[in-house]
């Protein structure tokens, strides 16, 4: 008894709809943002994320919007990342009703933004997204720009490096992984979370209910976030939680 | 029953907000102190870092006007999460920093009270509380809260701690010095349990 293991169904949301797509192209439309997030809490989710892919800034306050209107409709945690690059932008969508504000390019570029944002708003608001991609066996680098750009930085020492500089937790998605439905890179996750003492969401690859237990039992993930499998209604979250708990994994159902 | 929400310019107000509606209260977002005279109840949130919230409620005249609103006129207060944390009389985040002092205590970092686990503590964890307060009239000890913190409220006294949450080590989840209540979870994140300890909070009378 005690902390649950969380389930967060990921939202990628472009010009106000939510779009689901494989290795990070190929976009296909799965519905409203809100009406899709009350879904999520009615079955139960412990969160939900949102992840603005929308690549022209001139769209980027429609984001605002929605998060205005998420947390005014569903009561559990929200997560927003996409396009952060300032405090300031930090500060206006937790003004909007975010939980938690998630940063990924711009924290590679500056990781000073890690630091002043976790020193302004608190380390439990400032997620690192980390876009991992497999470079040799047990070796994996980190991408920027949606998965376009090889940093060239250790996806684990990268990890060590944002939980020094103030992240509260890190979402880490495995490029070669995600929208394939073949499971969580599960060695990624497990490197990442035994490197780290901060929380760290699997994401990427989530193709069926043992692929989310995995990332908690083999992967030592302290959530699982999945998109594709929950959008397209071939599993509820909580068929996902009664799943997980008959293996034994702490839920709340 | 009218409710202030203090925006001292920290963080999300709209769930509150949003929160009690449902509720049926009429919850207004308070933007000056005075704002604060004519309501039946405040409620304190936030997000962000001790040290800075202090700043944020000193530099807006905050922090005067609830020490005699609330300390010593008995109006009701809900501190949640940062709001909570401010309650104490010293936090540990950003330097050693004076609280409000509506509860005496500390604010210190859960390493520095012996968690060995992640920091931050974050999710669904179960909040035991052994006495019925009213705080959590009609909630089974053990339900789930949402929490999210790094640092967490150590009460001078004993009685003030009115719920606790198992992580390795006991962490406060909430506190009560007579009229004076905060949670460190998010009540307004907790789903159902949370919009029935929100109630309790409306429907408490102070004698």
């Amino acid at each position: 008894m005690g902390l649950a293991k969380r389930i967060i169904p990921c939202l990628d949301v472009t010009a106000g709809r939510v779009v689901k797509g494989t290795n990070f192209v190929d976009l296909r439309d799965a519905g409203d943002p809100i009406e899709i997030a009350r879904r999520y809490d009615e079955q139960g989710a412990d969160e939900v994320t949102f992840l603005d892919i929308t690549a022209s800034s001139d769209q980027r306050d429609i984001i605002l919007h929605i998060v205005e209107a998420c947390a005014a409709q569903v009561f559990i945690p929200l997560t927003v990342g996409g396009g952060v690059r300032t405090v300031a932008d930090v500060r206006r969508l937790l003004n909007a009703g975010a939980d938690k504000v998630s940063m990924n390019t711009a924290a590679v570029q500056n990781p000073d933004l890690v630091a002043d944002a976790s020193a302004k708003v608190g380390n439990q608001c400032i997620v690192v997204a980390i876009d991992a991609k497999q470079t040799a066996p047990g070796l994996w680098q980190v991408f920027t720009h949606g998965g376009r750009n090889n940093t060239g930085l250790d996806a684990v020492e990268w990890a060590r490096k944002v939980q020094q500089l103030g992240a509260g937790e890190i979402l880490l998605t495995s490029m070669d992984r995600d929208g394939t439905k073949n499971g969580f890179d599960l060695a990624l996750t497990r490197a990442v979370s035994d490197a780290v003492d901060i929380p760290v969401i699997a994401s990427g690859g989530v193709g069926n209910l043992q692929h989310l237990a995995d990332g908690v039992s083999e992967g030592r993930a302290d959530a699982v976030l999945a998109a594709s499998i929950f959008h397209f209604g071939e599993y509820t979250v909580r068929e996902a939680k009664e799943y997980m708990r008959e293996r034994g994994i702490e839920v709340r159902l | 029953m009218k409710i202030a929400i203090v925006n001292y310019g920290m963080g999300n107000l709209g769930s509150v907000r949003r929160a009690f509606e449902e509720l049926g209260a009429e919850p207004l977002i308070a933007n000056h102190p005075s704002a604060l005279y004519d309501v039946n109840r405040i409620v304190l949130p936030g997000v962000g870092a001790f040290a800075e919230g202090m700043a944020h409620l000193d530099q807006g005249g905050w922090s005067d006007t609830l020490r005699e609103l609330v300390g010593e006129q008995g109006k009701p207060l809900l501190g949640i999460c940062l709001g909570m944390q401010m309650l104490a009389g010293e936090g540990h985040e950003g330097g050693v920093t004076s609280g409000l002092g509506l509860i005496s205590g500390q604010v210190r970092r859960l390493d520095a009270l012996g968690c060995s686990l992640r920091i931050p503590h974050v999710g669904w964890n179960e909040v035991c509380h052994a006495e019925q307060d009213v705080l959590f009239e009609g909630i089974p000890s053990a339900a789930d809260f949402y929490f999210v913190h790094s640092y967490a409220f150590v009460p001078e006294q004993r009685e003030h701690l009115i719920a606790s949450v198992p992580y390795d080590v006991d962490l406060t989840a909430a506190v009560r010095r007579d009229h004076v209540f905060g949670c460190q979870f998010h009540p307004e994140k907790s789903s159902k349990a949370g919009r029935r300890l929100l109630r309790n909070f409306l429907s408490y009378s102070p004698c």
